[in-house]
């Protein structure tokens, strides 16, 4: 993007005034050089988020922003409800709560270094991964209810893990005012076979080392330390929460000319929150934060019986699970007062501040632990919420290094052979059902997480505490 | 009756998606070709084979959302049945869609399937017929 375009209201912080139908400033924060590596359809999303009913503040975009369906990618908005403000399906992302859960192992690098082959197949074997595998899991119609309303709580209750887990995870494990009667029987059979499944595309299950400590206070409040060997799970809601997104955008759009809903972009369709339409999607947007929360609680299970195989010792202890497409009730304050706002991250992950009620005890000093995928071959990175980016951002960071190029590109590039032995020659090995898959998510076709990470760091949305580099990445 | 054309079909890159294109004499054929465009995202069409039949019918206002919906369902099938289909028998009368799609199910080994396709979205969303007379279906999938 033309940096001309913005006032450059600070080194990080990048400003589209209002004019038009925008009804607050656009925000983006990066660094010069990724703004100007961003697509220019970031410019015209963020413009027309800017322009829904009920927006607070300013439309944001985190440093990995890029095109999304309708809002960004790396797109922040808050709404107030109280002032018309609307819930949008295309806010959200059709792969509800997306998210990437961590775990400590206990153990550190020279532990796995001599069995990781042994491992890798051990986590290969037991987590399935890839187009059309199916979990061991069948649920029928009223079990299925229950993990809709009970998300992580659910799968502990039928043995996945233990209640440690729970307060490591956001919500305490459940996502609170889910509706399963607002979920459609074709989500729900896109679910039925598909729980404690991995997914494909850029999902993984990665084993991973700490490289890096920047913040000793912060990870050692983590549980982090250097050579620690980790456990990072990227996963979703599945084909559930693709048929729920699907199916909100038809309703919203089609009822938006009743709303007075003039919308720029089909993708971006939206609903008044207190309406019918908002009311469902929120229902079922919830419903499907819980399978998303419940399905990475099921894999971490899988995990530690593939970790118990090969190297009993080994302790898998939840750091933290955070999503990072959800909308979420929260309170923050505008212009001096407190409010209760809708606030959407499509590609953002939550960064409560130190001191945040809603924090587990160990993390309340240091702040929320913000968990940053890499892709295979290339590093991860923790990071910690803070006050600064609780006015900033309402409370939000980026979550990734996002696509530099498009899947065809990277099969013209590399061959999925050519990749798996690279990186085993790095040390890192891959198990994948498909090499045709390997080669889409090559390394060289993702953008560079740290240059990501570091603008984060810098604009105070979060701050840095360690780097993971990957020993093991399963990929579907 | 839109069968499904070989050549008919392409993809065209849209950043981190995919988009899909199938053409043909009639709505029916750019329909059904489309619908291979969306195979070939997931595997390479030539290693599926039409070994059964599954039967989708869809009705919408007009044709750009008759295309939405139809790849939605073939989309659904895959996803809920674990199928890849290699032929589809499509035929448009007056806004429905009554169509057989042939494949088999997902064999990771032989079939190497790439990734899954989540959902057609309304984005490049367009049905229409080009200078030469011929329709065009296409859309971005989310990948």
């Amino acid at each position: 993007m033309d940096p001309s375009l913005f006032e450059h209201r600070s080194d990080l912080e990048w400003v589209i005034e209002p004019r038009g139908r925008m009804r607050v400033p656009g925000l983006l924060f990066a660094t010069e050089e990724l703004l100007r590596a961003m697509d220019h359809k970031v410019y015209e999303q963020v413009v027309n988020v800017a322009s829904l009913p009920g927006i607070q503040k300013a439309s944001l975009a985190m440093p990995d922003a890029h095109w999304g369906y309708g809002f960004a990618v790396g797109g922040v908005a808050a709404f107030d409800p109280e002032e018309g403000g609307v819930v949008s399906a295309g806010g959200v992302g059709f792969d509800i709560s997306c998210g990437v859960r961590s775990l400590t192992t206990g153990l550190v690098r020279a532990e796995v270094e001599e069995s990781k082959e042994e491992l890798a197949d051990a986590l290969f074997r037991t987590v399935p991964a890839g187009v059309g595998s199916t979990g061991g899991i069948r649920l029928g119609r009223e079990e299925l209810d229950r993990m809709l309303l009970g998300g992580a709580r659910w799968a502990v209750e039928q043995g996945f893990g233990g209640h440690e887990d729970l307060e490591r995870v956001e919500e305490d494990g459940r996502m609170k005012d889910a509706r399963a009667e607002c979920v459609s029987d074709r989500a729900k059979t896109r679910m039925r076979d598909e729980v404690g499944t991995l997914g494909s595309g850029n999902h993984y299950l990665e084993v991973q080392e700490v490289a890096e400590i920047f913040d000793p206070p912060a990870a050692g409040a983590y549980g982090l330390r250097e050579k620690e060997v980790v456990v990072s799970i990227h996963c979703g809601s599945r084909g559930l929460g693709h048929q729920i997104g699907t199916e909100a955008l038809k309703e919203m759009l089609a009822a938006a000319p009743r709303h007075r809903l003039a919308l720029p972009d089909r993708e971006l369709a939206s609903a008044p929150i207190h309406s019918p339409e908002g009311e469902r999607y929120l229902g079922a947007m919830r419903a499907a934060i819980n399978v998303a929360l419940a399905n990475r609680q099921v894999i971490t299970h899988l995990a530690r019986a593939a970790f118990a195989e090969v190297i009993p010792q080994a302790h898998l202890r939840l750091l933290y699970d955070v999503s990072h497409n959800t909308c979420k009730v929260e309170e923050h304050r505008v212009g001096g007062r407190g409010k209760t706002l809708y606030v959407h991250r499509k590609g953002a992950t939550r960064a409560w501040g130190p001191g945040h009620p809603d924090l587990p005890e160990a993390f309340r000093a240091v702040g929320q632990p913000v968990l940053v995928g890499g892709t295979m071959g290339t590093c991860s990175y923790v990071l910690a919420g803070t006050e600064t980016g609780m006015e900033a951002s309402f409370g939000s960071a980026c979550h990734g290094a996002g696509r530099g190029m498009s899947r065809h590109q990277a099969l013209k590039h590399w061959s999925g052979r050519q990749v798996v032995d690279e990186l085993k020659r790095r040390g890192i090995l891959i198990r994948s059902p498909s090499l045709r898959g390997v080669a889409e998510e090559a390394p060289g076709a993702y953008k560079d997480v740290t240059a990501v990470v570091e603008a984060t760091h810098r604009a105070g949305l979060a701050r840095r505490v360690a780097r993971l580099v990957p020993i093991v990445t399963v990929k579907g | 009756m839109g069968q499904t054309p070989e050549a008919e079909w392409e993809h065209f890159a849209h950043d981190a998606d995919i988009g899909v294109r199938g053409r043909g004499k009639t709505p029916a054929e750019a329909f059904a070709a489309v619908a291979l465009a969306l195979t070939a995202v997931v595997a390479d069409p030539g290693s599926v084979r039409p070994e059964r039949g599954v039967e989708i019918a869809c009705a919408a206002s007009d044709l750009e959302a008759l295309l939405f919906d139809w790849l939605n369902a073939v989309i659904y099938e895959m996803d809920t049945q674990g199928l890849l289909f290699r032929r589809f028998e499509v035929a448009i009368k007056g806004g429905r869609l009554l169509a057989t799609c042939f494949g088999e199910r997902v064999e990771p080994a032989r079939h190497q399937p790439a990734v899954e396709v989540k959902g057609a979205t309304y984005t490049a969303l367009h049905v229409a017929q080009d200078e030469r007379g011929r329709w065009v279906a296409e859309c971005v999938v989310d990948v």
